[in-house]
């Protein structure tokens, strides 16, 4: 299952506990009385433990990855495929015609700037919501728990379905409701003729999509909050604003970060949103890096452009991927 | 919204204890009330559009309201061509890929979280970091090797990519269940004359399991909802998953969105009650990662 889809339970977003919430599931005394496991040099059992994880990962993430490298440096179309030639070397060719194309920058201009409205959207938004979820009485925030679990739960591809059939030309719900204001003539209105109207409508599934994820995790971040220090705040004057700057802000903050991080990585990576609503079969107006990478690689059938476009996209993102890690390492996630 | 955290004009004074707070609340319920009708329409949506009449569906004027409930279209989604054998391809690939998934990684999360051994650390960080890598550069090199190895058009070749992509995630959060089960016990069912074997068995699978069965199911949610590799490792219809299958609602002459309604109900439907009852076991296994093994 590719990244940008998965339901975000992978990757680790350390929420900070406060004693009170501490809840181990098995009610036991969290770390500090815990005397670390031993490290015991030369001992066997647990390098065979892990060995059938860290062989499936090297055959169907490290080895496809080399792969990718490797192919990004040959030829290989659609007879090496079916014949089973070896392709020939090119060099850097592939990355000379990608890097000379024109189409390949405004490509990554395209996705860099959808990826910042939509990580900026899902964001705000979402920091808005979790704010107010704090302030809700409890069956309200019960409700609208229930609603972003539900709207969590949709496969992508229902989701997708579902944005498909709202903006239908024909008989979406979104020109129904627009020509009841702007009149008739709304009826029938296609949305995706205009690239910057269809990537509207894609944002709105994204962004939509995202932000279940995004208010939950911090939502439970907020509860972290002491509530004596933003009382205490208060009590000594500080408004509504001060109080989130200065006492709220630098507890949420970690999480916040790496959210939004994760966000980025996602945004950047879109694919699912775009190919399904396109049909299938995006016009080029609406081709990300990984769409671009995919229609070079299985509609023009030249594996090794496609590779090398993945391999771009792959270096463009490490430095974020990195970032991330780092923060990982500074909460104590990986120890 | 934006100064959401500012008192509402109606309490008079700015130092309030939390019971006054309540006064003020109302603002907010309803703002978290309009947002909840706005998150869940989407998924009303696609339920009312499931079961109202085709003459509605095709029609100008969309009422928010179905005039009458009729099960037609799921009528039609059933008949849609190789329904059954979608459902079958479904569950094959998905439950085979859990169950072999889960075994390793509960493996590997063990070692993780119960040995300190060299390179463990580099592990950890290698299964985070292959999650962020973008799809396109997994399938195609997977796509041109299973063709080399005969493995397109096959269950195996799905299993076994649907299998690994489940492993970074489920080890990582199996890990953090492990990490909360004190040492101790598992020592102490030692002193006691189990073996490790023993202890594991008996002390240490039980206390997992609640978190294993989280894990699980999280991991055949993900595969139940794959579509991409599916639709590209797998060209035979006979062999379509349900998310492909779905894709054969459009065709040239249109999409029949009452069908495509109901269909999208039914696959997603099982994906929701899952959903909801591991909601509160998956924010505890995102955080328990925090306590440090």
């Amino acid at each position: 299952m590719t990244v940008a889809e998965k339901k975000a339970a992978g990757p680790p977003v350390p929420v900070p506990r406060s004693p009170e919430a501490a809840s181990p599931p098995l009610g036991a005394a969290p770390g500090k009385s815990r005397p670390r496991p031993p490290r015991r040099k030369g001992a066997l059992l647990p390098y065979l433990l892990v060995g059938p994880a860290i062989l499936a990962v090297a055959a169907v993430y490290a080895f496809p990855l080399v792969k990718t490298v490797i192919m990004s440096f040959q030829d290989l179309g659609r007879r090496e495929l079916w014949t089973g030639e070896a392709p020939p070397w090119v060099g850097f060719e592939q990355f000379t015609n990608i890097l000379g194309d024109g189409e390949f920058w405004s490509v990554t201009g395209r996705t860099v700037v959808f990826m910042a409205v939509c990580v900026a959207a899902t964001m705000a938004i979402g920091l808005l919501l979790a704010l107010l979820m704090a302030r809700l009485t409890t069956w309200v925030r019960l409700v609208l728990t229930f609603a972003l679990v539900a709207a969590w739960s949709m496969p992508l591809m229902v989701a997708a379905s579902i944005f498909r059939w709202l903006a239908d030309s024909d008989y979406g719900l979104i020109n129904t409701l627009i020509a009841k204001v702007a009149g008739e003539d709304f009826l029938g209105h296609n949305w995706f003729l205009d690239p910057r109207q269809g990537f509207a409508i894609i944002a709105l599934l994204v962004i939509w999509g995202a932000i279940p994820f995004v208010v939950i995790t911090l939502y439970a971040a907020l509860t972290q909050v002491p509530r004596e220090l933003e009382e205490a705040a208060a009590l000594d004057g500080a408004g509504a604003a001060k109080v989130f700057r200065f006492v709220t802000w630098p507890v949420i903050r970690p999480v916040f970060t790496m959210v939004a991080t994760l966000s980025v990585i996602w945004d950047f990576n879109v694919f699912g949103q775009i190919w399904l609503l396109r049909g299938n079969k995006p016009e080029p107006d609406y081709e990300t890096l990984g769409l671009y990478s995919f229609s070079k690689a299985f509609e023009s059938t030249s594996f090794s452009q496609g590779s090398a476009i993945a391999l771009i996209t792959v270096v463009l993102l490490s430095g974020v991927a990195v970032y991330y890690l780092r923060q990982l390492m500074k909460t104590g996630e990986v120890e | 919204m934006s100064t959401s955290t500012a008192p509402s004009s109606t309490s008079e004074d700015r130092p309030r204890l939390r019971p006054d707070r309540r006064k003020s609340r109302w603002h907010y319920d309803v703002i978290g009330l309009v947002t909840a009708v706005v998150m869940a329409f989407p998924v009303y949506w696609l339920i009312i559009s499931a079961l109202r009449p085709n003459q509605e569906i095709r029609s100008y004027d969309q009422t928010l309201w179905p005039s009458s409930i009729t099960f037609d279209n799921f009528t039609r989604a059933v008949k849609q061509p190789n329904f059954e054998t979608a459902i079958q391809s479904s569950l094959i690939v998905s439950v085979t890929a859990v169950v072999g998934g889960m075994i390793i990684a509960t493996l590997a999360a063990l070692a993780i979280g119960r040995f300190r051994f060299y390179g463990r650390k580099a592990l950890l960080m290698v299964l985070i970091l292959v999650q962020m890598l973008p799809p396109t550069a997994m399938l195609i090199p997977i796509y041109a090797q299973l063709n080399a190895m005969g493995g397109l058009d096959e269950y195996w070749g799905l299993i076994v990519v649907y299998l690994v992509s489940t492993l970074p995630f489920a080890v990582v959060m199996i890990r953090g269940f492990v990490v909360n089960i004190p040492v101790e016990l598992e020592e102490s069912a030692m002193v006691d004359g189990c073996t490790r074997m023993g202890a594991f068995v008996r002390v240490v699978f039980p206390l997992l399991a609640p978190g294993l069965a989280a894990a699980s199911i999280f991991a055949l949610v993900n595969a139940w909802n794959e579509y991409l590799f599916a639709y590209i490792l797998i060209n035979d219809d006979s062999k379509y998953t349900l998310n492909v299958w779905l894709m054969t609602f459009t065709t040239e002459r249109g999409t029949d969105y009452g069908a495509l309604m109901a269909a999208s109900t039914m696959i997603a439907l099982p994906v929701v009650v899952f959903f909801m009852i591991i909601q509160k076991k998956m924010a505890a296994g995102l955080t328990s990662g925090a306590v440090k093994g």
